[in-house]
């Protein structure tokens, strides 16, 4: 919570320049504001927008609650009454889904800077390209002499400043890689936009018949278009993946000399003594003094039932402690945890990853060295065939630069992949890198997890009935105050069920950790727990040893009654399955689960090949020795154990639930609950690698027609305007086909 | 061709106006939330304002 809250007076940097403001904003403290932004993945309407505001603005205390429908957040403004868990419980009672987002690290986004940046130069370049054409088109439509001169002058006068500041971004680009001995596409842009400028100002200077100011400018614009669509993908998909508020717990309670105290997880030390509360995530690696509770290791280890544990058990950082307190002996904490060893693992794998070339590379590398060969070619022929006419030379070297230049190229993928990332955002679904739809295009063979990504991860309770209303009602009555997962379960599964459940009256209620929960119901004890602590004299029969996974109801003296639970599978998850092994896709499930679990699961699914009690490194190795028999594989899981697997695949999802180690090492995020989005994400890629293919080939089809034109010198600057408009146009036409 | 020397500063007035009507909109955040915006304008209740303060 305290990642996800900021004080605005405090964010203002004009605060931090003029304290004397800010003490007296402090002053008139009762009205301070509190600012919150969520997530919100499930709106999409004007009924959304309305829901959401008049809701928020309906609780005490919020002063403002502003939607963006584009980044599918809520801004909220609060006087300091209600917390993120409030707003987001109040939130899920309208019925929309919303995680708290980071606000340390969306401060430094929320302006987006580079973006506004881009859009100005754009902006820029497109009102000199209006002005130029107007004068251009009289030109071109037979101004002569005076008049003709004059009209260039005029159009010089706008395109130097304009190529001057909205050219900057490819000249920048153009210069660091030619100082680190590259050659990248920034290199002939930046050389043809320079050229035709200054040819053209030479020329318009001699009275010449031709200036390409027009094509120098639009040049520009159709570029600057393409980097500003890259940009905003990229920063949209980016912002909202990594502002996720963090799981990990940043401060612990410490046992001190002084007795508690709160610290930063950062500043404890070995052989500390620190307080773990139910239901609060472990901070460090510990080994227990004291308490008895259950762990819930689910996010670790993929384990979907919780573990019991007392003195002498070792803990792990990133597990949930559930039931009871602990007192725990850190004997690592920081960056020795096996939390953040994972996360080096992490980042060691990213690098091998980031080694990938995507298509527009591949199409760059051979591009920009032959656009530099033909305009010098071109050079050449003419300086020979002009018996050394260097301004005839020039001016076709020119003209063949602003033909081949990219402008097509620099459209054809940031195009597609624009339309493909704001049709799968509208889906819930994030691209957090640009290239991973190509390499999901790709994909025959997913690895699932099991535990909070094909299974909720969260129990449900088998037939809820089966031993009556009566014992329902006792048993949800005892377990209302728990915050045991399978107590929960208990409780909301037998509500739900039957809404008319008796509600009888059980005093009394004290929770014993890690065994159960006991309560007086008039004068009959009863008890809801472990069988060994309810009913111990029952554990040698046979029937009731077999099933370790219920919980147990013993009204008085009775037999206990057993409550079987298991992990709901997440919407869409059967059909996904089903979908990818009718398209021809292998289908594997790897869980550090118990054996009876992931065949449940597996059954219930329809996967074929399944492991349980696989650890974080065979799974990696599986992946890597699919990887090896040259298949390319889908990683999706959203736990601790998962990490190293999701680097290791070729292209890797997580739900937005996961882990944040797990978010960050994937490069698709899914906001929704629905699985169902993974095909979609699948179809999409494939579809748009297809339109990346086809834009590369009408890029290359309009090459083949120009360059030969140009070469001959036949190219006006009327037809170089038009064949450059055109080919843009197509591939952006092209790219709005995606559906 | 005399009106050229009045047509060719109005049509550059113009264009400049439109301009800086454009970097007042992007300064003042009306780029933001595109989306938003078009789905505002079918609500019943009236809110025709940008966000006071854009983000």
């Amino acid at each position: 919570m305290s990642l996800s809250e900021a004080h605005t007076g405090m964010a203002c940097p004009g605060c931090i320049a003029a304290p004397a403001s800010l003490s007296r904003a402090g002053r008139a403290a009762g009205s301070a504001t509190h600012e919150v932004q969520l997530a919100l993945p499930s709106v999409h309407c004007a009924g959304c927008i309305s829901a959401v505001e008049r809701g928020l603005l309906a609780l005490p205390g919020i002063s403002e609650a502003r939607v963006n429908l584009t980044l599918k957040r809520v801004r909220i403004k609060h006087d300091g009454q209600q917390t993120v868990e409030s707003l987001t419980a109040a939130l899920r009672g309208l019925g929309y889904e919303a995680l708290p987002l980071d606000m340390v690290a969306l401060s430094g986004t929320a302006n987006d800077a580079a973006g506004r940046d881009l859009l100005m130069r754009l902006g820029v370049a497109g009102f000199a390209m209006m002005n130029i054409m107007l004068l251009s088109v009289a030109v071109w439509s037979g101004a002569a002499d005076a008049t003709r001169d004059v009209f260039h002058l005029i159009s010089g006068a706008i395109a130097l400043p304009t190529v001057a500041f909205s050219g900057q971004p490819f000249f920048r680009n153009a210069w660091t890689a030619l100082r680190s001995g590259r050659l990248a596409m920034d290199v002939p842009i930046s050389l043809a936009i320079l050229l035709a400028t200054g040819l053209s100002l030479w020329e318009t200077l001699h009275s010449g018949e031709h200036a390409y100011f027009d094509a120098a400018v639009m040049l520009t614009f159709f570029l600057l278009a393409g980097r500003y669509l890259d940009h905003r993908t990229r920063a949209v998909a980016r912002s909202a993946a990594q502002e996720l508020a963090a799981l990990e717990v940043p401060r612990a309670i410490r046992l001190g000399a002084d007795g508690e105290e709160i610290v930063d997880v950062s500043s404890l030390h070995l052989g500390d003594t620190v307080l773990l509360k139910p239901g609060g995530r472990v901070p460090v690696d510990g080994l227990i003094l004291s308490g008895e509770s259950e762990i819930d290791r689910s996010l670790l280890t993929g384990e979907s039932l919780p573990v019991a544990v007392g003195p002498k058990a070792m803990l792990s950082a990133g597990e949930v402690n559930l039931t009871g307190p602990l007192l725990v002996e850190v004997t690592a904490a920081g960056k020795d945890t096996s939390l953040a060893r994972m996360a080096d693992l992490v980042a060691i794998a990213e690098e091998a990853r980031s080694r990938y070339t995507s298509l527009a590379d591949r199409a760059a590398r051979a591009y920009a060295p032959a656009v530099h060969v033909f305009a010098l070619a071109a050079f050449v022929a003419w300086m020979w065939q002009t018996g050394g006419d260097v301004r005839v030379a020039i001016n076709i070297a020119a003209a063949v630069l602003i033909i081949t230049c990219p402008c097509a190229l620099g459209l054809a993928v940031p195009a597609v992949v624009t339309a493909a990332s704001g049709r799968l955002f509208r889906r819930g679904v994030l691209i957090k890198s640009g290239t991973a739809l190509e390499r999901l295009a790709k994909v025959d063979t997913v690895v699932f997890d099991k535990t909070g990504t094909l299974t909720v991860g969260a129990p449900d309770l088998v037939d809820p009935m089966r031993h009556g209303a009566a014992a329902l009602g006792v048993a949800s009555a005892l377990a209302a105050g728990s915050g045991h997962p399978l107590a929960k379960a208990l409780a909301t599964g037998g509500r739900s069920f039957a809404k008319d459940l008796p509600d009888p009256t059980v005093s009394d209620i004290r929770e014993v950790p890690g065994y159960g929960i006991e309560g007086q119901l008039g004068e009959t004890p009863v008890k809801l727990g472990r069988l060994a602590w309810v009913a111990p004299e029952f554990l040698a029969k046979e029937f009731f040893a077999l099933s370790e996974t219920a919980t147990w109801l013993r009204i008085g003296d009775e037999e206990p009654l057993p409550f079987t639970f298991s992990d709901a599978l997440r919407p869409g998850a059967e059909t996904l399955v089903r979908q990818l092994m009718e398209q021809g896709v292998d289908v594997h499930l790897l869980s550090g689960d118990t054996a009876a679990a992931v065949t449940d699961t597996a059954e219930r699914t329809g996967i074929l090949t399944w492991q349980a009690d696989v650890d974080p490194m065979q799974k990696a190795a599986f992946v890597r020795s699919l990887k090896a028999e040259g298949r390319h594989v889908l990683m999706v899981g959203d736990g601790l154990n998962d990490t190293a697997a999701l680097t290791e695949a070729d292209v890797s999802i997580s739900p937005a639930s996961a882990l944040d180690a797990a978010r960050v090492a994937s490069d698709i995020v899914l906001m929704g609950k629905d699985l169902m989005a993974v095909s979609e994400t699948l179809r999409i890629a494939r579809k748009s690698t297809r339109r990346i293919q086809e834009n590369f080939a009408l890029a290359a089809l309009y090459n083949v027609v120009a360059i030969p034109l140009a070469f001959m010198g036949l190219v006006t600057p009327l037809l170089a305007a038009l064949a450059m408009s055109l080919s843009s146009i197509t591939v952006t036409l092209n790219a709005l086909r995606l559906r | 061709m005399n009106v050229l020397i009045f047509l060719i500063p109005v049509s550059l007035g113009l264009g400049a106006l439109g301009l800086g009507a454009f970097m007042w909109t992007l300064r003042h955040g009306q780029y933001d939330d595109p989306e938003g915006n078009g789905a505002r304008i079918l609500r019943k209740d009236f809110d025709d304002a940008p966000p006071d303060d854009p983000t």
